[in-house]
């Protein structure tokens, strides 16, 4: 198989769970994030699910020299705790709580041509390319 | 409580999981949406960033094919979307991650800085979606 049909697989398979947890509907992660509302707690079960599912695969993935369909693993490296990352994840939940979408399930609703789907994605591209202005040198 | 739904939460979970496993073991690739979204146009990473992109689509096109029509919220203005969604985009470039990068893919990769994320944009978001809905009074 080669690296694109796999990445496209990875992306369908990703975005049935959006759909399947319940992640795509903004009304629903309103319903978790919104705990002095009738709280429901599902979609804690969605991240502990995933993380609990990647957890063993993940190590045992980057110990081999290169991945499957690639020459090199591409990685995070960074550790450090700095103020962008505090006040960037902080503005994107407040972003996330006003909206109940995040980037993934923003993307896959677009398959729904909904209005909010169209303008949060628009957005979302534009609050990117904000980002990226303000932060050029 | 209501309208919990613990077992499509615990397989769409373990789905997004497997997805998230599979790239990493084949592509390399850590699956982050919203570094994926934004670096779409950056080459070299483009491609295989457009190929993701278009299965997140597609599965969207299948679930309303197979499942039906999805309910559709039309109760938050426009206005509100648009303010959600730049500081998703902003948010999520200057923090580097979001739900998937940091929340699945960091937390799987027992990183510190993606943990301190998580915490963050949970209590944020939990702060927001109260203050928004019940001071506001915005309707949801």
């Amino acid at each position: 198989m080669s690296a694109l049909l796999s990445a496209i697989a990875a992306g369908f398979v990703f975005g049935l769970g959006l759909w399947i947890s319940g992640m795509a509907n903004p009304a629903k992660v309103i319903g978790f994030l919104d705990i002095t509302g009738e709280w429901d707690a599902s979609l804690a079960l969605v991240m502990a699910g995933a993380v609990g599912v990647v957890l063993i695969p993940f190590r045992l993935a980057v110990k081999r020299a290169k991945p499957l369909l690639e020459e090199a693993f591409a990685l995070p490296t960074r550790k450090d705790i700095d103020a962008p990352l505090v006040a960037g994840s902080a503005l994107f939940g407040v972003g996330w709580g006003i909206v109940g979408y995040c980037p993934g399930p923003g993307i896959t609703a677009l398959a729904t041509l909904s209005t909010e789907s169209v303008v949060f994605v628009a957005a979302m591209m534009v609050g990117g390319l904000a980002h990226r202005a303000l932060t050029k040198t | 409580m209501h309208n919990f739904t613990p077992v499509s939460a615990l397989i769409g979970g373990a789905l997004i999981g497997l997805a998230s496993a599979w790239l990493l073991a084949a592509n390399g690739r850590i699956a982050g949406v919203s570094t994926i979204v934004h670096g779409i146009f950056s080459p070299p990473e483009a491609q295989w960033r457009a190929w993701f992109v278009s299965g997140l689509l597609l599965a969207g096109l299948a679930w309303i094919g197979f499942a039906g029509p999805v309910p559709v919220r039309t109760s938050l203005s426009v206005g509100w979307v648009a303010a959600g969604g730049l500081l998703v985009g902003f948010g999520t470039r200057m923090g580097g991650g979001c739900t998937s990068g940091h929340g699945v893919c960091g937390l799987g990769r027992l990183s510190v800085r993606s943990l301190v994320a998580v915490i963050t944009f949970m209590a944020t978001g939990m702060i927001s979606a109260f203050v928004v809905r019940h001071v506001l009074g915005v309707p949801s």
